[in-house]
């Protein structure tokens, strides 16, 4: 059994409410403490994270790994040494892939490849409904049982209300989470960029923030109605923040999260026609980036999900409207946390519980904190450390980032999961 | 947001995807070139050699008569050698991508693109990608810009109205789904005029429409009060099945602009349309037709106006 002690790192576990310098003490793939020395403790390894911050691992609540019908964009195996490089230990996977996670064969195959690419902690978010089409239940049961610790329809709309009702209460019956991206289609119409000025001036087709508030409106009600408990993805507005915070305060069980570069751009920086700011929910206005660092701040909004979605260059390369959305995210995801922290707008024990002991909250896992006993997750970064978004630097197959070329602060050194060193810089 | 991509080092035009980002000199410029050509169609020998040796590729994606016709007229009367393809019934409906259809264009020493396209960003992308000597003229791109005919309505104004400070614009009708607008709006704005006013009901109005420089009236009558300048836009049938408005007969009703309507605006108004008409939805075959329009001269200034840009933006080639 491998034995690793973690010495002289600052170490930060919001669950436990610790901040203190000091050692922790891994045996047989799990936390033994992180305060006293267990008698008798040989390590096999030291780490020394002098001048570096020890934490739980990052759990990521939306992430895509591609592979499978889309291995030309990325793979599990290109992915996963993103995620580790990254400091995420777990990560859920949203349900469309290619093919749709709506049986119980895509769960085992995506086990499968999670194994192959030796990171098992790949959580695949099942289908609500069969083949995402929104008619239909998907049997979620059975995904259940196959391991998916959530239902979810992605991007795509449930067909109406009457039938996300009816798969709310029957994700309910069996105890099951809904993560839902609110976001009604018709009023979307297939809009690629925010309805503000910078649409207006360039001529997008463009999504007003209503198409997010009213689906997420409609859902809380459905979430009384049916007991379900729901878990709001990617949030992008104020109005949503003003909506979960009321829901919250008036005893609903839902929670929320927000992708992270919500919390860094606005319409305002996207540069013309450039696609890598082609993302959805679109990048809205000044005000809902402050009312989203405000969400976090209070806790309306719990998590940070880095929202991974990497494509290929022929995705991005087209006139804006035309080329596909998404960030390649997860490597971004820290540095991103502790711009937040240095801007003032939450604290660093905060940003570090929205990426580790908060999801695991959301998703009632074990994990995400370094309690004796939890599986051995653990991320350890320099806080002040430099680093150029480049190719260089780079694991994801996706090089789909506003972020290239530039340099941040804040840089993994070494990722644990399951007491595994999987990632060391 | 700003776009240097259409400018040279030295500031010169390179391409013309926009009027956004170009100074009001570079604009005056354009029309004082084009002044120089406009005398030119009444000639016997109607062409100049500016151009010649010079390939120019008509890339239509979408279907256009008249632009392309005088893009055509223009580049022959500057000597060039010009191309017509209609995209939108040839090379992409067989797959093959934006970017490959240009490749495959630049193999074959092309130094210009003319661009017509459905999506907004087209010029922009197939400027960014194309090898550097060849300049890329945007002849209209989804709902974001139609750049040569807002110079040359401006060419059509400064003719009749030389002083744009004093002007008082109109622009009625689908604002919304207006490359022409947009592009109308920020020429107006860079040369100065004293006011840009859009009128039209909410569903034809983009979000912030007054962020791009313009006052907003949603009433026809009250809106042409004091205008020097009426431009109507053309209103497209779908924009009836998709629910924006109720029928053409009430837009005319609210919208439509009359003999009776037109005698709000200044007795010296001038009545600008980019075409193609639509008779009795957006106007009056009286007004159409009648001594305040100037619709057919607009036809007329096209030619030297992009006779104007295709050789400005070519000059670093020609000198």
């Amino acid at each position: 059994m491998m034995k690793i002690r973690i010495d002289h790192g600052r170490i930060i576990d919001p669950a436990n409410g610790m901040d203190r310098i000091g050692s922790v003490y891994i045996e047989g793939g799990k936390i033994m403490s992180a305060t006293d020395e267990p008698a008798g403790f040989k390590p096999d390894t030291v780490i020394n994270a002098e001048n570096q911050i020890v934490c739980p691992g990052f759990i990521d609540l939306s992430a895509r790994l591609r592979d499978m019908g889309h291995s030309r964009k990325a793979t599990f195996k290109s992915e996963v040494r993103a995620a580790a490089a990254a400091g995420v230990t777990a990560i859920c996977l949203q349900p469309d892939t290619v093919p749709v996670i709506d049986t119980t064969a895509v769960v085992e195959l995506i086990k499968e490849l999670a194994e192959k690419a030796d990171y098992p902690q790949v959580y695949a978010v099942g289908a609500l409904t069969q083949k995402l089409e929104g008619t239909e239940l998907s049997s979620m049961l059975s995904l259940k049982q196959a391991g998916c610790i959530a239902v979810g329809n992605a991007n795509q709309p449930v067909k109406n209300l009457l039938i996300l009702r009816r798969a709310m209460e029957y994700a309910a019956s069996h105890d099951l989470l809904m993560m839902f991206r609110p976001n009604d289609f018709d009023l979307g119409n297939n809009g690629c960029a925010h309805e503000g000025a910078i649409a207006t001036r360039y001529g997008l087709p463009s999504t007003p923030e209503a198409a997010e508030t009213i689906a997420l409106a409609q859902c809380l009600e459905l979430a009384e109605l049916t007991g379900c408990r729901v878990h709001f993805g990617q949030l992008s507005c104020k109005r949503s923040v003003i909506k979960i915070h009321q829901a919250k305060k008036y005893g609903l069980k839902v929670s929320a999260d927000v992708a992270v570069h919500q919390l860094h751009l606005t319409e305002n920086d996207m540069k013309p026609f450039d696609s890598a700011y082609h993302v959805l929910p679109p990048l809205r206005t000044e005000e809902d980036k402050q009312y989203l660092r405000q969400g976090l701040a209070v806790g309306t909004i719990n998590s940070i999900c880095s929202d991974h979605q990497p494509h290929d260059l022929d995705a991005k390369l087209g006139a804006f409207p035309e080329t596909e959305p998404g960030v390649s995210s997860l490597e971004t995801l820290l540095p991103l946390m502790l711009k937040l922290v240095t801007q003032h707008a939450i604290t660093l024990e905060q940003g570090i519980a929205c990426l580790s002991a908060n999801p695991a909250r959301v998703l009632r896992l074990e994990s995400g904190a370094l309690t004796p006993g939890f599986s051995a997750d653990v991320c350890i970064f320099d806080p002040e450390l430099d680093w150029q978004v480049n190719s260089a630097n780079w694991k994801s197959q996706g090089v789909n980032t506003p972020f290239w070329g530039q340099t941040l602060k804040g840089r993994v050194t070494h990722t644990l999961q399951a007491g595994k060193i999987i990632h060391r810089m | 947001m700003t776009d240097n991509l259409q400018l040279n080092a030295e500031g010169k035009l390179k391409h013309f995807l926009t009027i956004e980002g170009l100074s009001k000199s570079l604009l005056t410029e354009i029309l004082d070139t084009a002044e120089s050509f406009a005398g030119m169609s009444e000639h016997q020998v109607k062409k100049v050699p500016l151009l010649r040796g010079k390939t120019i590729v008509n890339l239509f994606f979408e279907n256009s008569t008249r632009t392309r016709t005088t893009f055509e007229l223009a580049a022959t009367r500057l000597s060039a050698d010009v191309i017509n393809m209609n995209i939108a019934t040839s090379a992409t409906s067989k797959g093959e991508s934006l970017l490959d259809t240009i490749r495959n264009l630049e193999a074959m020493f092309v130094d210009m693109f003319v661009v017509r396209h459905a999506i907004s960003g087209a010029a922009h992308f197939i400027a960014q990608q194309t090898a550097p000597h060849i300049s890329v003229i945007n002849a209209g791109d989804g709902q974001h810009a139609h750049p040569t005919q807002a110079m040359l309505d401006m060419f059509t104004i400064r003719q009749l109205k030389p002083d744009f400070s004093s002007l008082r614009v109109a622009i009625i009708g689908d604002i919304l789904h207006s490359r022409v607008a947009r592009s109308e709006i920020q020429a107006l704005n860079t040369l100065g005029a004293a006011e840009v006013r859009v009128i039209a009901p909410k569903t034809l109005l983009p979000a912030h429409v007054e962020s791009l420089g313009v006052s907003v009236s949603h009433n026809l009558t009250e809106g042409l009060k004091d205008i020097d300048v009426v431009m109507m836009l053309r209103l497209q049938k779908e924009r009836m099945s998709s629910a924006l408005l109720p029928s053409e007969s009430e837009y005319f009703k609210c919208f439509g602009l009359t003999e009776e309507k037109l005698k709000i605006a200044k007795p010296d108004a001038i009545v600008m349309h980019p075409g193609p008409i639509n008779r009795g939805v957006e106007i009056d075959s009286k007004v159409a037709d009648g001594p305040q329009s100037v619709i057919l001269k607009q036809v007329s200034n096209g030619i030297a106006v992009r006779m104007a840009i295709m050789a400005m933006a070519m000059q670093k080639q020609v000198a």
